[in-house]
């Protein structure tokens, strides 16, 4: 089981100090929230993918690779990855190359995105956005496992001979999560290809998600992957920890009730007690992350956020501290306790490396000398089967 | 027939006046209606669900999408209402925007094939088209059946007779329609080509794997096919 924390990035104004931090400081802020997570032993950070103020993470990659160099443990990922408005290709190439400088500590969780007017800045239409997500995957999913690609589809020019650099690392692709609020299709899709699901169980009534997990559980075990308690799941959560829960209820509600969309329209008591918002002591957050796991089953991932609604970088580092030692190892400990034996444990590198290699040495693609091009021969890398070799003509 | 369950009226009342003649018209079509039913054979019971107590959890879920416990058990009794009586207030000359939010906030297949009484109240006559020009598209988005005649009522209607027949023959309309089953028949024949939301709050709304069409085209793309689009025979 894994714990950690995800941020949408958002530049929110101090509700309380009526100031808004500048996109440098709340760069310079995720770094160092990034760091602590590490040095109190989470086991996830995830940062997501705006194009448009008030958020700063336009780029994950580049963030996630400075933080991977600033790190030791943590596995850093996505929430999300945009699989509508990037280029499946870009986002092969820049995260197995974020795979290699991380080292394997990557992986990545796709969503469509919601923001209408980024479809049309990117060339796409939101109305597609369901299909346009389904091709991109079907083709991300094929440039990290082929070395060369030949693919036709609607929404990008077809490729002929086509190989994405780097290869991942160990030959391994990073793991995949797909995130879905609503769509039985995105689920189908993880199900389909055994990947994982993930619900950000957020901003929604408790239990809210369980159709879909329950749906993608049941087409996982359809495809053969194992059985639905082995399916891979992960859920959002939002928390806010103090050692007393009046303190807490005290400290968050002025961030509550000055975030522009909640705020205004709903008490923090409605909204604790509604939805999986946790706010209250290190026990009671506890109690209420132990009732995910008995509402939707064994799951593998479990992320809060943390830095939301202007709360500011000391605080957000005291959440990060108050997750890392008093909450999460309690909840190791308890949903471990209550696991059945047969749960998958969350894929990481080394163990995706061991189901696809054994006690074997990973392969390590090593390209050919340049011949121009991708085209002839079934792979520009010199473990090509000789059968498929290319034959070059011989100079005499 | 007399085994069977009986007919789940439902009337949505938008009205915020303590007494609102919009739930009183709601109320009076509701028990004519009933007594059409009855009078039929055909056992029927009836429940209004009142707007104005729900304002303030329709605004929120507006703005949040999140729905209070309240709404939710008020969308819930819509779904599972057999036919539907829509009473809005007329305010500056357009339905009431509460009963506008309220519908917002339903589902787009929560009312596929229900009978729908429409009916409205207003401080003049010269608003007697807003349930033709409003409620009646309105309705029809949501794919409900709009019945041939609506109620609109001034304040001089509550003294003319006339009123009076205009109730009973919507509500005659109405449980002909009821007991003819054209309703449920539609929906037990079509429901599979209207637009749905997976776990929505329709009563027929998908829940779970068994009751998705793994074969639609979205859904063999999901898994690994090619885009819908490249074929055309898919329509």
């Amino acid at each position: 089981m894994q714990f950690g924390i995800f941020s949408v990035s958002d530049v929110s104004k101090n509700p309380v100090s009526g100031e808004t931090p500048s996109e440098a400081e709340r760069i310079q802020a995720i770094t160092q929230i990034a760091r602590r997570a590490d040095e109190v032993g989470l086991d996830v950070f995830a940062i997501g993918e705006h194009h448009n103020p008030p958020f700063f993470s336009s780029s994950p990659t580049t963030l996630l690779a400075h933080i991977a160099a600033l790190t030791e443990r943590i596995v850093l990922s996505t929430s999300v990855t945009l699989i509508t408005t990037n280029d499946p290709v870009k986002i092969a190439e820049d995260y197995a190359m974020l795979q290699h400088l991380a080292k394997g500590r990557v992986d990545l969780m796709l969503g469509r995105g919601n923001t209408g007017p980024v479809y049309p800045w990117f060339g796409q239409d939101i109305r597609e956005g369901l299909p346009l997500a389904l091709e991109h995957y079907n083709l991300l999913h094929r440039l990290w496992r082929e070395d060369v690609v030949d693919w036709e589809g609607t929404y990008r020019s077809a490729l002929q001979g086509f190989t994405a650099i780097p290869r991942p690392l160990d030959d391994v692709p990073p793991f995949v999560w797909h995130g879905a609020i609503r769509t039985p299709e995105i689920a189908e899709q993880a199900a389909y290809y055994g990947n994982g699901y993930f619900a950000n169980n957020i901003l929604a009534p408790n239990f809210h998600f369980r159709p879909l997990v329950n749906l993608y559980r049941e087409r996982f075990a359809h495809y053969g992957h194992g059985t639905p308690e082995q399916a891979v799941v992960g859920l959002g959560g939002q928390a806010f920890i103090a050692r007393r829960s009046q303190d807490a209820v005290a400290q968050f509600r002025p961030y509550f009730e000055g975030s522009p969309i909640y705020g205004t329209s709903y008490s923090l008591e409605d909204f604790m007690r509604g939805t999986p918002l946790s706010v209250g002591s290190p026990d009671q957050v506890i109690e209420k992350t132990l009732g995910f796991q008995e509402g939707f089953g064994d799951y593998q991932r479990q992320l809060w956020v943390v830095d939301a609604m202007g709360l500011p970088l000391e605080m957000a580092l005291e959440q990060v501290e108050l997750l890392g030692t008093e909450v999460v190892p309690v909840l190791r400990r308890e949903m471990e306790a209550r696991r059945s034996p047969e749960a998958a444990e969350a894929p990481t590198h080394s163990s995706l490396v061991r189901a696809k290699y054994g006690e074997a040495e990973p392969r390590q693609p090593t390209p050919s000398p340049n011949r121009g091009d991708n085209l002839t021969g079934a792979s520009p890398y010199q473990d090509t089967d000789p059968e498929l070799a290319a034959q070059y003509p011989e100079l005499v | 027939m007399s085994e069977r369950e009986p007919l789940r009226l439902v009337a949505i009342s938008a009205g915020t006046g303590n007494p609102s003649s919009t739930r009183l018209l709601a109320d009076r079509i509701a028990q004519k209606s009933l007594d059409s039913l009855r009078e039929a054979g055909a056992p029927a019971t009836a429940s209004t669900v009142e707007l104005g107590p729900l304002a303030v959890e329709i605004a929120r879920a507006t703005v949040s999408g999140v729905r209070g416990e309240e709404l939710q058990a008020a969308i819930e009794r819509l779904a599972a209402a057999d036919a539907v009586i829509a009473a809005t207030p007329v305010y500056k000359a357009g339905i009431s925007g509460l009963f506008k939010s309220f519908v917002d906030l339903l589902d787009n297949d929560l009312l596929v094939a229900k009978p729908a009484l429409l009916a409205a109240t207003a401080g003049s006559a010269r608003h007697a088209l807003v349930i033709d020009d409003q409620m009646r598209p309105l309705f029809a988005y949501l794919r409900a059946l709009a019945l041939p005649t609506s109620v609109f009522a001034t304040p001089e209607d509550w003294g003319a007779s006339e009123l009076g027949e205009r109730i009973e023959r919507a509500a005659g309309e109405l449980a002909v329609l009821l007991r003819a089953g054209v309703g449920a028949e539609i929906a037990d024949r079509g429901w599979g080509g209207y637009q749905h939301q997976f776990a929505g709050n329709a009563t027929r709304a998908e829940r779970s794997g068994e009751d998705l069409d793994f074969d639609s085209p979205l859904m063999r793309l999901a898994a690994g096919g090619a885009t819908a689009r490249l074929d055309p025979s898919e329509g």
